[in-house]
C-alpha cells in the first residue's frame, strides 16, 4: 500500500502554526513596526552588520530557516485550504503545489544562508 | 454525469462564527506574505549592504508598516485560536495520571508566548 505524504506535511503544518502562535506576532512586530520606525527599538538593531553576522552564525542560519521555511509550510497548506472553502475546486495535484512553492521558497532561503558565509 | 452542487457564494458572510474562522484562516496569506518579505530581505542581505539598506527603506514606507500592523493583529488571533484548540490538537496530556485540564493547555500556550515574545524584545533591546 501507498504511504500517504499527510503526516509529513501536517507535522509542518503543525510546526509553522506553533512557531507562528508563540513568536509570530512579536517578530512582526519588531521587523515591521518597531525598527522600521525607531518605536521602543533603535532603527540599527536590524542593521547590514548585524543581520549579516546573524545569518553568518550557526544558531542564526537555523532560526532563519526555521521562521521562513515553517511560516511558508504553514501559510501555504491553509492557503489551499482557503481557496478550496471559497468554492475553488482545486484538485490534489494543486495541494503537491502549494507544498513545492513551500519547499522551494525553504531550498532557495537554505542556497542564500550557505551563500551568506 | 453532472450532479447538482449548491453554490458557495458568500456563505462566510452568513454567520458572525463564519467570519471569525474566515479571518482566522486568511491569517495565513498574512504569514505566507510576511516570511516572503522576510526572504526577499534575506536576498537583498546576501547582496550586499546597498541592497540590502534599500530593502529596509522600503519597510520604513507607510504602506509597508500598515501592512505590517494588519499582519501582526491577525496572525495574534491566529495565535490565541491555535492555543484555544490546542487542547484537541495536541495528544491527551497527563501529569501523574490526570487528564490536563483544556483551560490549563489554553493558559500555558499564551503564557509561553507572552514571555518568549518579551524575552525576544528585551534581548533586542
Amino acid at each position: 500500500m501507498k504511504r500517504s505524504n499527510r503526516p509529513i506535511f501536517w507535522s509542518l503544518f503543525g510546526a509553522g502554526g506553533m512557531l507562528s502562535a508563540l513568536v509570530g506576532p512579536m517578530l512582526i512586530f519588531i521587523t515591521g513596526v518597531a525598527v522600521p520606525l525607531g518605536f521602543l527599538l533603535p532603527r540599527d538593531t536590524l542593521s547590514y552588520e548585524r543581520m549579516l553576522a546573524f545569518a553568518q552564525n550557526g544558531f542564526g542560519k537555523v532560526v532563519i530557516l526555521a521562521v521562513i521555511g515553517l511560516f511558508l509550510f504553514h501559510g501555504l497548506h491553509r492557503i489551499y485550504h482557503c481557496l478550496h472553502e471559497l468554492g475553488l475546486r482545486l484538485g490534489h495535484g494543486w495541494m503537491a503545489v502549494f507544498h513545492g512553492l513551500a519547499a522551494v521558497g525553504t531550498l532557495v532561503t537554505a542556497y542564500l544562508l550557505v551563500a551568506i558565509g | 454525469m453532472k450532479t447538482y452542487m449548491r453554490t458557495m457564494n458568500g456563505w462566510w458572510r452568513r454567520n458572525p462564527f463564519y467570519l471569525w474562522y474566515t479571518l482566522r484562516e486568511w491569517s495565513a496569506f498574512f504569514l505566507t506574505a510576511y516570511a516572503l518579505v522576510l526572504l526577499f530581505g534575506l536576498a537583498r542581505l546576501a547582496q550586499g549592504e546597498a541592497q540590502y539598506e534599500a530593502w529596509r527603506a522600503s519597510l520604513a514606507t507607510p504602506a509597508a508598516v500598515v501592512f505590517h500592523v494588519a499582519a501582526m493583529l491577525i496572525v495574534l488571533y491566529h495565535a490565541w485560536t491555535w492555543f484555544k484548540v490546542m487542547h484537541k490538537t495536541l495528544p491527551f496530556v497527563r501529569i501523574a495520571g490526570h487528564r490536563v485540564p483544556d483551560g490549563a493547555i489554553f493558559a500555558a500556550g499564551i503564557v509561553s508566548s507572552l514571555v518568549l515574545s518579551l524575552l525576544l524584545l528585551w534581548g533586542l533591546a
